[in-house]
Parts: structure tokens; sequence; C-alpha cells
């Protein structure tokens, strides 16, 4: 093993990490937003309002994000109004192009982490909630969804994982994040073993890190005292 | 909408029995893997206890991606090493063998803890059943542990071979002839990349349909006898 090498590019692999925690938390953040709708769309008692985040869940979850990464990335392009469109500057970005694809892909797994959780809140509470004279919708906000987000929230720092495990993906569209970079780096110093043993240990750290990070927000937010065991 | 794919279909029809060929070679090591990473988690000797988590932890925290280029180009200088030592010319990894050991390496991570969990699930008077019978230690995991924990095992083992699936895509980057890869070539000479990406997401929606009636099926034929609990 070939530490100097390693020290001598471990600035350059910090660039990569921030890129990959920059995509990251871009997409476990706004996957979290675009799902919360579709979460209560998808646990809806009406199969009509039910079927179309069923759709699209069954879609993002059934592929790999590969397919989608290049759906967007290069597929898009074979469209003339996407060219023309106003988003193309956008969509021919590859960052804004893998932005895009995470999120909508961890939305779907959200969507279906937010689902289980609001499923599984215990009926007699918001019976309760209703008997009190709440409307649905302050039920919605008071009791379910507060609820809902404690029972999902083991789930949903699982997904934040696998979206860090998922964004090596980003280096095969050409972007220089964490896998990206130590490509590049090896194909100036020949060294694979080295560098990307260098790279896994700065994932490891990464993961590492959110774990315990949502273990003190599992802790702030008293999810083990809510769950009325 | 051109619907003979431009000539195409025979190559992506290969594509995907790449793929399903080595989805299964890879769940075959992965299989391995998982059983003893999981006989070491479970052991009372403390150093087995340990192998087994370091393995189950660090593959599970460094991205698939990483250990396919890892296995696929890291090897090179290893394989080198043993080509001299077996006199031969030389002898290299093809990406088949490299995604199979990558991904069966990944897979068997997370099949360890699966496995972790079927084996404690089973109760502790199975075994000391087996043990005043005056059954051999093997011989109790052969007959009396491992035909039950498969039942337990299996929904989690379902999952993870969706996953699998879906991460034999990830081979195509080192160059295996993969349904991605077909495609990429495809795309390459046709230029409609989004028609023939969108080919390849449908070939991987049905692949995942297909297991998982597969999978169904499985568990409805393990849990025969069984009363399925109502929760």
């Amino acid at each position: 093993m070939n530490w100097e090498v390693i020290i001598k590019w471990l600035p350059r692999l910090s660039e990569g990490a921030v890129l990959t925690l920059e995509l990251v938390a871009f997409a476990v953040i706004a996957g979290l937003i675009l799902a919360i709708p579709m979460g209560i769309a998808r646990s809806s008692r009406h199969w009509y309002i039910r079927s179309l985040p069923y759709g699209y869940i069954f879609f993002f979850r059934g592929t790999p994000l590969l397919v989608q990464l290049f759906l967007v990335y290069y597929g898009l392009a074979q469209f003339e109004s996407v060219r023309q469109g106003p988003l193309w500057p956008y969509l021919r970005d590859p960052y804004w192009c893998a932005v895009l694809t995470m999120t909508l892909h961890t939305a779907a797994y959200i969507a279906e982490i937010l689902r289980g959780a609001i499923q599984s809140v215990p009926p007699g509470e918001v019976e309760a909630a209703r008997a009190l004279g709440m409307s649905r919708f302050q039920t919605m906000v008071h009791i379910l969804l507060p609820r809902a987000a404690r029972i999902g929230l083991p789930a949903y720092s699982n997904e934040v994982i696998l979206m860090l495990k998922a964004s090596a993906l980003a280096s095969t569209i050409t972007l220089l994040e964490l896998t990206g970079m130590a490509r590049t780096i090896i194909a100036r110093t020949y060294l694979p073993v080295e560098i990307f043993f260098a790279a896994g240990m700065f994932y490891l750290v990464i993961a590492f890190v959110l774990v315990r990070g949502f273990k003190l927000l599992e802790r702030w937010l008293r999810v083990d005292a809510c769950q009325g065991r | 909408m051109n619907f003979d794919l431009y000539g195409f279909g025979p190559a992506l029809a290969a594509g995907t029995l790449m793929t399903i060929k080595l989805a299964l070679s890879a769940l075959c090591l992965g299989l391995v893997l998982g059983l003893l990473g999981a006989l070491a988690k479970t052991s009372p000797y403390k150093p087995l206890q340990w192998l087994g988590g370091t393995y189950s932890t660090i593959v599970r925290g460094i991205p698939e991606l990483l250990w396919v280029l890892l296995i696929y180009f890291g090897t090179v200088n290893l394989m080198r090493t043993l080509a001299d030592f077996l006199h031969m010319e030389s002898l290299e990894l093809s990406p088949f063998a490299a995604g199979t050991i990558a991904l069966g390496i990944c897979f068997g991570a997370y099949a360890t803890e699966v496995f972790r969990g079927a084996i404690l699930a089973i109760p502790k008077g199975h075994r000391e059943a087996g043990q005043a019978l005056g059954m051999s230690k093997p011989r109790i995991f052969w007959r009396l542990i491992l035909p039950q924990m498969w039942r337990i095992a299996l929904p989690g083992l379902g999952n993870l071979f969706m996953i699998l699936m879906k991460d034999t895509a990830l081979v195509s980057v080192i160059g295996l002839e993969e349904i991605m890869r077909r495609s990429q070539i495809a795309v390459t000479s046709s230029k409609q990349a989004f028609t023939f990406y969108m080919v390849a997401a449908l070939i991987y929606l049905s692949l995942t349909v297909i297991a998982m009636t597969g999978m169904y099926l499985l568990e409805k034929r393990a849990s025969r006898g069984f009363v399925r609990s109502s929760q």
C-alpha cells in the first residue's frame, strides 16, 4: 500500500466528497418534499388516488438508477421540444440531471416508507383526534404526520445511506464526485487499489457520521418514547 | 417509434440473458458468503464474530459501483502475481467474473444480516432437542436449523435479490455485455437514446415482476403448513 500517494491526493478526493454530499443532500431533502404528498396519496382509501403514485413508485423502484440517469441525461436530448425548451440549460448539465434523477428515484422509496408509516399509526389515535372535533386536515397535520414521521425516521435514515451509495453512479454521467474523482486520479496514477481504498474510507466515514447524526435526531425527537410500547 | 428496434432486438435479448446469468451466479456466491457470514456472526468465538461483523459493516458502507471497479481494476496486480506463481502466461478476471464476485460480496453482506436474524429466530429448544438426540453440531445445523431458516429468511432474501438484479446494471461500467451495455451500443449507432434506455427500463421492470412472482410462489411453498399470522 502506497500511503504517500493517498495523502497526496486526499485534497482532490475531499473535493469529490463535497460534491457527493451536495448531491445526496439535495436528493434526500427534495425527495422528501416530493414524497410527502405522494405518500399521503398512496395511503388513500380511494383506488383512483392510490393508483397514480403506485405507478410512479413501481417504475422508479423496478428499474436501476443507472437506467434512469441515462434516460434523463442522454435520453431527453432525443426530443426536439426538450432541446428547444426553457429547461434545456439545466437538462444538459450533468449536475442537474443527477440531482433531478436522484430526487425522483429516492422520492419513490421515501413515499413507500411514508405510506408504511402512515398506515401503521394506530387507528385509535386518529379516531380520538376526530372525536375531539379536529377536522380531517387538522388530524393529518397535528396527529398523523408527526406520528408517521417518527415511525418512518429509521427507514428514512437507511434510505439516506442508500442514496449516499447510489450517488457513486453520478460518476457515469461525467460528474467528478467521490467515485468519479477516484477514477480520474487512477487514470493519472495507475494505482487503483490505493485510490479506491481511500475513496471507500471516505464513504465509510460519511456513512458513519450520518448514522450517528440520525441516532441523535431520533433521540431529539424521542422516537422510542413516542412509540407507545 | 420503431418496433424492430433498428435491428437491435436480438442483441438486447442476448443482453437480458447475460443479466439473468450474472444475477443468478452472484446470487449463488452471495448466498454462500451470507451463510458463512451469519455462522461467523452467531458463533461463540470472538474472532469469528469480529470477522463476520467487519465484513458486513465494511461492505455495506461502500457503494456497489466502487466494489465492481475495485474488483475489476484492483485485482490486476494480484492476478499477475498469481499467474507468475502458477507459471502461467497471463491471468485476468473477465468482466463477468469480476461482476459476479463484486455483486456476490455485496449480496453476501446484506444476506449475512438476514440469515443471522433467521438463525436467531429459531427456538433454542430445537437445537437442544438435536443435542439430546446425540446429533453432532454440523448435523444439527444441516438437518434442523437450515431447513427452518429458509422460511424465515426468504422474504428478506427476495428483497435483496430484487436489489441485486438492478445492481447488475453497474457491471456495464466494466464492459460486460448485459442489457445496459447492449443498449449503449445500440444508442451510439441509432442516436435514439430515450427509446433504447426506455426499452432497457421495461426489460428490468419485467424481470422484477417475474422475480416478484417467483418469490411469491417460493414463499407460499416455504410456508405451507404454517398458519399465517394476521398482522
